[in-house]
């Protein structure tokens, strides 16, 4: 339970760690939305590319960031299955039928499976090196700055940060909490490191009624410390760190969209200058398509 | 056969910018029948290592043998750890907080049933269990464990540990967050449990002045390495050197040494009230020729102490009659030589308290 690492802030000092807080979300999201639009290999291997030097100059160690894939393995593998036995376009290479359904494997199947879990795992790596070089802190009062707009039309923007920044908080804390009640139920002989299955459901029992019962005793505890102090959400309030754009977040701002860009024209302009070749079914796009003229020509 | 542990090492999450070493190297041996008391820091490794004997925490280096059990680094032989476990028990913090079942009985009989006992066989541990720490079994055994007081509550998690029937008790820090009267009895809730039912009784408590009520052997822990492992009448000849690591000496102790240094030849082996007042009273019976029974003495304090407790608890603090219904002569001689000590020490803090405004200036 201790070693929980998937999205965890890792406190070094890097160019991204001192980047700014705003501009960082804003380039995740609009890296997590380009990454849908990349069409081609090649593009991918660019980005692969970036991403790894992005991790490198973070100075979060790779093995660290790839534990975070580890998490979404199942959905990865679930998703690209699917795709593989439900697409039915493109050249057959192994025909399945079950009654009326067909579950041919098909060349363009497996193309989108492939694709699909590269843009996955690109997503899980871009959110994962946002939480690694962030504190929770940080995060929640850019998030609150990134949507003071919506306060305009009366949503509580600051009442939700505060809930999402003591979520936070309070995730270590209950963890930490659960350790401490597994052990002694287990110093009691409870069954928690079994293998069986069903057993292991059963000896949970014991670790989460006291654990519902000391989180709503520290629930409690912590309204009430807020009320003690006076706490008013909806009163204005100052910061003590203010956030502040530099050069550098200026720099990272541009560098992102400037990826995004020759993603857009990867996918638009480059498809639609060259022409996609006619594979029977099997599409190839981008930056592809010259690769596959080139290696063409040489033959 | 004695708990032998050798060379045991353990750094928590190792290979992160989060580690952070617990135990260095510690080797210890607890004996049948040891009364231990481990001391130490918040961090300085305790809790690590007495999760280590029962086997909640793998050793990373060195190895622990507990009744023929042995547990070391290495995957094989499997180790039984419910056979551990039932021999050893382990009584957490604040371990009221780790009570889930409806009603006390059932709270009580989850060890034994996780042993694979029969119910009769259960049912008699319960009982048993819950006597022994001085509850009503017919009365409770029904309760909600959620309803019944904070200190009744700690008992009955201390009846689930003891319902295992083990051979040495662990207890980290059984009397925090109790009231003076609670303490009181839970310290005498674990002297009685060392004679009817684990010989063996390890303790980590932060309040030295009570551990020495009980203890026969002190381990102090700094820094994830023992730096002291002696009988309790011979730890406090390095009072200097505990107070040096933040550690509390027992108020005994720094009356002894304040007298002491004050010229009055007390002896320097003292470490509880009892103590210094016997020693106290042997020298005022020296001096002034009178023979007072300085046995009688220690246990009339005793006796007030007690009285005081009881006192407290039923009527507020009201304390004035036993005040005076107390040893005259031997009130006087103490109260002189503690007065002495203490305008000395508040002379000291005044000068203190200056010096350091001079500092800041």
């Amino acid at each position: 339970m201790r070693d929980i690492s998937f999205g965890q802030y890792y406190p070094v000092k890097s160019f991204i760690h001192s980047l700014d807080a705003r501009i960082k979300i804003l380039v995740t999201f609009l890296f997590m939305l380009s990454v849908f639009f990349i069409v081609s290999y090649t593009m991918f291997v660019f980005m692969y590319l970036a991403v790894t030097i992005i991790i490198a100059v973070s100075h979060v160690p790779y093995k660290i960031v790839l534990k975070s894939i580890k998490g979404i393995l199942f959905l990865l593998i679930f998703t690209a299955i699917i795709n593989i036995f439900f697409t039915s376009s493109g050249n057959v290479l192994v025909p399945i039928k079950l009654g009326k359904i067909d579950m041919s494997i098909t060349d363009q199947g497996i193309n989108f499976a492939i694709k699909m879990a590269l843009r996955f795992t690109l997503l899980v790596i871009g959110s994962s090196i946002l939480t690694f070089t962030t504190t929770p802190t940080e995060l929640t009062d850019a998030l609150e700055y990134l949507l003071k707009p919506l306060s305009y039309i009366k949503i509580p923007v600051h009442d939700l940060a505060i809930i999402m920044s003591i979520a936070l908080r309070f995730i270590p804390g209950l963890i930490e909490e659960t350790d401490k009640i597994m052990m002694a139920q287990k110093a009691r002989g409870a069954d928690i490191d079994s293998s069986n299955f069903f057993k292991k459901i059963k000896a949970m029992l014991p670790v989460l009624i006291p654990l519902f019962v000391s989180a709503f005793r520290k629930a409690d505890e912590l309204a009430d410390a807020l009320d003690a102090r006076c706490y008013n959400a909806s009163s204005k309030r100052t910061k003590m760190k203010v956030f502040k754009v530099r050069k550098s977040d200026i720099f990272a701002f541009l560098g992102v969209v400037a990826f995004v860009v020759i993603i857009f024209l990867d996918k638009y302009l480059v498809t639609s200058l060259a022409g996609a070749p006619d594979l029977g079914g099997f599409k190839i796009e981008g930056l592809d398509i010259l690769i596959y003229n080139f290696f063409k020509l040489a033959v | 056969m004695p708990i032998v542990i050798k060379n045991l090492s353990f750094t928590y999450s190792k290979g992160t910018p989060y580690e952070k070493k617990a135990l260095d190297d510690i080797n210890l041996t607890i004996n049948e029948g040891d009364f231990l008391g481990i001391i130490g820091h918040t961090g300085s490794g305790k809790s690590t290592f007495i999760q280590h004997i029962n086997g909640l925490i793998k050793p990373q280096e060195g190895e622990i043998e507990i009744f023929d059990i042995k547990l070391t680094s290495q995957k094989r032989p499997k180790v039984n750890l419910k056979e551990l476990r039932s021999q050893v028990g382990m009584v957490f913090q604040y371990p009221e907080y780790q009570l889930f079942a409806d009603t006390v009985e059932k709270d009580v009989a989850f060890g034994p049933k996780n042993l694979g006992l029969s119910n009769e066989e259960i049912k008699e541990r319960v009982k048993e269990a819950i006597e022994m720490v001085g509850l009503d079994y017919e009365k409770v055994k029904d309760r909600a464990p959620f309803e019944l007081s904070g200190g009744q509550k700690r008992r009955v998690a201390i009846a689930g540990i003891i319902a295992m029937r083990p051979k040495m008790l662990i207890l980290d820090e059984p009397t925090a967050g109790l009231d003076p009267y609670g303490k009181e009895q839970i310290l005498n809730l674990i002297r009685h449990l060392k004679e009817h039912c684990s010989p063996t009784i390890v303790v980590i408590s932060h309040d030295i002045d009570e551990i020495t009520r009980f203890a026969n052997r002190i381990v102090v822990f700094n820094d994830s390495h023992i730096v002291y492992d002696e009988p309790m009448q011979e730890l406090f000849k390095h009072s200097r050197q505990l107070q040096a690591i933040g550690l509390d000496i027992p108020r005994a102790v720094k009356i002894a040494n304040a007298l002491r240094y004050k010229g009055i030849n007390i002896s320097n082996n003292i470490v509880t009230a009892e103590d210094l007042l016997k020693n106290i009273v042997e020298l005022y019976n020296k001096k002034h020729n009178t023979n007072i029974d300085a046995q009688k003495a220690a246990f009339d304090m005793y006796d007030f102490s007690h009285k005081w407790i009881a006192k407290d608890n039923k009527e507020g603090d009201d304390c004035q009659n036993i005040n005076e219904s107390s040893d005259k002569h031997i009130e006087e001689s103490q109260e002189d030589k503690i007065d002495d000590n203490k305008k000395d020490n508040k002379d000291e803090i005044i000068v203190n308290q200056q010096k350091q405004k001079r500092d800041k200036r």
